[in-house]
């Protein structure tokens, strides 16, 4: 019977180490932001639908605001729309656009049409903004507190679930300064 | 003449086609160019797990060549890249990671496996070889005990 021990905790261990490697892989989904606890990027950019204006992340600072980065190409901002719209509906943050790597009447296009979630959309057509935050895949969704610090990332489309889980819980233990 | 250039021209394009070539970028520099192209060799490609910078076609990809291209323009080291990179996409978009805390059973694990299999297997020859000096008993009989 002794002789079973030894390959049994192996077997165990082994397992063990296979399912922490297996959860913890680096899918879509499960990606940490490298940008957790850091100061927000700090950004300069063109007015999605205002020719000649700009919004700078600067104009955010002291509430907590939210930044979602979305594109006409992407097919999981559209399945994410509704629940935006409906985030929107509350006012219980500001919700910025970061149109990324699109085109200015695809995207106002789309806004038009679909109803637009945004207090503002800033225009990165050149993708810089979005390296700054790490993105690597739209849709993604920043949470930046009071105190214009990165505290979540959500990766792939928002849903009502999410946002209570993830982003109103912060919203009442960090949002507020 | 003109024409025997265009149609080497038309070879090279199809034949680096042919090859895969995603990234045709050329710095004015040679020692520059081999920075970059090392540096886009080893920043993975977030979008496509398995390629690199250097090998994928998607747009981050080629956003990130850009940066590299214009950080090496401007004078950059790669270790302030490579830094610029892990900053913003953390050690994931290198291809060999540094050893850290949370990563370092990665590089202990096989080295304990190693040393493990080496102690069972001096036990296990030990302890045959030990058999062989008491054992005297008959094969047979040990088979149908």
């Amino acid at each position: 019977m002794n002789r079973f021990i030894l390959p049994v905790v192996i077997f165990v261990a082994l397992a063990g180490v296979l399912y922490v490697g297996v959860r913890h892989s680096p899918n879509k989904s499960t990606m940490v932001s490298a940008l957790l606890g850091k100061p927000v990027p700090t950004f300069e950019l063109p007015v999605l639908g205002a020719p000649g204006r700009t919004i700078r992340s600067a104009e955010f600072a002291g509430q907590p605001w939210v930044l979602n980065v979305w594109g006409t190409w992407c097919v999981e901002c559209r399945i994410e729309h509704e629940a935006l719209l409906a985030i929107a509906r509350e006012k219980r943050v500001p919700l910025v656009g970061l149109n990324w790597k699109d085109e200015d009447d695809a995207a106002q296009q789309w806004l038009a049409t679909l109803g637009d979630p945004y207090v503002v959309t800033a225009v990165d057509k050149e993708g810089r903004t979005a390296i700054d935050f790490g993105v690597y895949g739209a849709p993604e969704t920043f949470f930046i507190d009071a105190a214009g610090l990165v505290q979540y990332r959500h990766v792939g489309a928002m849903t009502a679930e999410v946002w209570e889980r993830e982003f109103l819980s912060r919203l009442t233990t960090r949002g507020l300064p | 003449m003109s024409r025997l250039r265009g149609w080497m021209a038309c070879m090279a394009l199809s034949l680096s086609l042919a090859a895969g070539a995603v990234d045709i970028t050329l710095l004015p520099d040679p020692v520059l160019q081999e920075r970059y192209e090392a540096l886009t060799h080893e920043l993975r490609c977030m979008q496509c797990m398995n390629n690199s910078i250097a090998d994928s076609p998607v747009g981050l990809a080629s956003d990130l060549r850009r940066e590299v291209k214009e950080q090496l323009i401007a004078g950059k080291t790669d270790d302030e890249i490579r830094s610029y990179m892990v900053q913003r996409y953390g050690n994931v978009i290198l291809f060999s990671p540094p050893m850290t805390s949370s990563s370092a059973w990665v590089w202990i694990l096989p080295a304990l496996a190693v040393i493990g299999g080496l102690f069972v297997g001096i036990r296990i020859v030990r302890r045959r070889s030990q058999l062989v000096d008491t054992d005297d008993s008959d094969v047979e009989t040990q088979d149908t005990r």
